[in-house]
């Protein structure tokens, strides 16, 4: 269950000074993040800028170093990351996080179980978790599953896990969701389905991105922060941040190129 | 429980009844004995995907304290599996607790330096007869059977072996398996989820260190002594290579494991003497080399391609 706060504050998430070191080397360097509620807000910057890292103080998975992090107006700096999870922000991974030996359904309803509250009770028939199965395959029509209910999730294909990814964190139905590198790696056709989910999604959320592909960030984020070795680069909408010779001298490159061709 | 399950259960429950007319009752009660503990340990590695090294101390502290209950303190055998079982898994509570906070070799490491620790400890501690060990464990009459006779004893050693072997499938495939193999597919993911995962590792290990005290006690009660052959790092490594030759992560495995594994050391003990250590090693290897699976882990995987479905 999440426990919503009906705070009305515009910004979610908020970070200052946020700082991770790793034994001397310095991963996230003073970043000061502001999310707005609602938004599709993108993280974006070259390989090794921290992106990861940030996502990982976020979501409580590394302590910081030093910096504070609130959420909903509350100071979480100190929290257990299934706290975070509890408190409606729920983080995917970079690299995919499905259970692979569960099946597809099964995937899903690890995530609605805990609503049961009978999670510790080893003496229990698992046929009591039959009552999540229609909530489950609900979730599962939504990122369009539904047919592969049965399957085990290691045999399906690679952009197919990552919707299950999505419908296995929407069961907990975050306030806020933390994508790490949805995209990665997919097929056209497969980015286009998943970036439609991620909109489709967004009703009612706060969604925190991290994305290379900047047809994704172009097409669906509302905001985005440029991070380049740790800190934070350029902020502000894609028109401005893609047309920001700071954040193009970055890129140096492909990606740089990438971002000027498709510039407003 | 599903069907399968079922029908192999009830098919190895009347196999166990029928059993003594043809075979040697404590060679059959020392497999089941063995093969509760392998179990035991499988809902750990198997299901939770943690390491235990040193899971014979649990084994080893079941049968002193429950040989003290019944020689000394004079309570009757079913106190003393009953406090031996409490006794392990109390044990496993506290050294489940320090171990968990790692993860991978360390928890396997630290798991053995703490078995290690008890074993000195009982070594030294007088309730456990030292090198001699704790003898003349009387068994006494349960629920008014002799249990002196050898097949009285054997029914009822099978008896509890099958409520405990229920009880650890059931385990496997209740809401809170469920959670365990969410753990052990996807340790962050699950935290990611809002479990707090420290918590549910620690109910397992608590449930097999308990289990693995009952076969411990049991084992007391049958041969009427408990040494420290019992607490070994030895006997920790045996229940590794019955679970992993077995089957890991199966429901039959350890039990197919530890027939095969104490059937071959009773045999072979009075052919080649200490060679047996070097069979081991050598099923040891093999197991690690190219049979993955386990004896159980392959025959479902053979059968799965016969129908033609897909193998992990
Ligand atoms: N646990 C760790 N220990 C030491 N260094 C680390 C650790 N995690 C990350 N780093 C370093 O911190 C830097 C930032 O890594 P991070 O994974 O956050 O980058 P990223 O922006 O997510 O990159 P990518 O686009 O490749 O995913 C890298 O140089 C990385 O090597
Ligand atoms: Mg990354």
């Amino acid at each position: 269950m999440t426990e919503k706060t009906a705070t009305a504050a515009p910004f979610i998430l908020e970070t200052t000074g946020l700082v991770k070191e790793f034994r001397g080397f310095v991963a996230v360097n003073g970043v000061d993040l502001k999310v707005r509620r609602g938004h599709i807000h993108a993280l974006i910057g070259p390989n090794g800028a921290g992106k990861t890292t940030c996502f990982n103080l976020l979501t409580k998975f590394l302590p910081p170093t030093r910096g504070t992090i609130r959420f909903n107006g509350k100071d979480i700096t100190n929290e257990a990351p299934q706290r975070i999870a509890r408190m409606g922000m729920v983080r995917s991974f970079q690299i995919s996080a499905v259970f692979p030996h569960l099946t597809v359904l099964e995937n899903v309803r690890i995530a609605l179980q805990r609503s049961l509250g009978t999670t510790f009770h080893f003496w229990k028939s698992g046929r009591t978790l039959d009552q999540l199965n229609e909530r489950a395959m609900a979730l599962l029509a939504e990122v369009g599953l539904e047919s592969y209910a049965r399957m085990v999730a290691v045999e399906m294909p690679y952009g197919r896990k990552r919707a299950l990814e999505i419908a296995t964190t929407l069961a907990l139905d975050p306030e806020m969701l933390l994508l790490d590198e949805p995209t990665q790696g997919m097929g056209h056709e497969d980015v286009d389905r998943v970036m439609e989910l991620i909109r489709k999604v967004s009703a009612n959320r706060t969604i925190l991105m991290v994305e290379h592909n900047m047809k994704v960030v172009s097409g669906i984020c509302d905001a985005i922060t440029v991070l380049a070795r740790g800190a934070v680069l350029a902020e502000g909408d894609y028109a401005s941040v893609s047309a920001n010779p700071v954040v193009i001298e970055a890129y140096m490159g492909s990606e740089a190129a990438q971002l000027v061709a498709e510039g407003h | 429980m599903n069907t399968k399950v079922s029908i192999a259960y009830l098919a190895g429950l009347a196999l166990l009844v029928a059993a003594p007319t043809v075979i040697y009752p404590v060679l059959v009660m020392k497999v089941l004995c063995f093969a509760l503990f392998a179990c035991a340990f499988n809902l750990l590695l198997g299901y939770t995907g943690l390491l235990s090294f040193g899971h014979a101390i649990f084994l080893g502290t079941s049968a002193y304290v429950a040989g003290y209950v019944i020689k000394v303190l004079e309570f009757g055998p079913l106190a003393g599996i009953a406090v031996g079982t409490v006794a392990a898994g109390a044990l496993g509570w506290v050294i489940g607790s320090l171990a968990i906070r790692r993860q991978g070799i360390y928890f396997a490491m630290i798991t053995l330096a703490l078995a290690q620790l008890m074993y000195f400890i009982y070594v030294q501690a007088p309730f456990t007869g030292g090198e001699d060990g704790l003898q003349g464990i009387a068994r006494g009459s349960m629920f008014g059977i002799d249990l002196t006779n050898d097949l009285a004893l054997y029914y009822v050693v099978v008896g509890f072996f099958a409520a405990a072997f229920w009880l650890i499938q059931r385990t496997i495939h209740s809401p809170f398996g469920q959670t365990l193999k969410a753990i052990r597919e996807n340790e962050q993911r699950t935290i990611s989820l809002g479990y707090d995962v420290d918590r549910y590792k620690l109910l397992a290990f608590v449930l097999s260190a308990a289990i693995a005290g009952l076969a411990g006690a049991l084992k007391a009660l049958l041969f009427g002594f408990a040494t420290l052959g019992d607490i070994h790092w030895h006997t920790s490594g045996e229940v590794v290579l019955m679970t992993l030759l077995g089957g890991m992560g199966t429901v039959f495995g350890p039990v197919v494991g530890a027939t095969v594994i104490v059937t071959l050391q009773t045999e072979l003990s009075d052919k080649v003497g200490s060679l047996v250590s070097v069979i081991m090693g050598c099923i040891f290897v093999f197991c690690v080399l190219v049979f993955r699976r386990g004896i159980v882990g392959e025959g479902v995987a053979l059968y799965k391609r016969m129908i033609g479905e897909k193998v992990h």
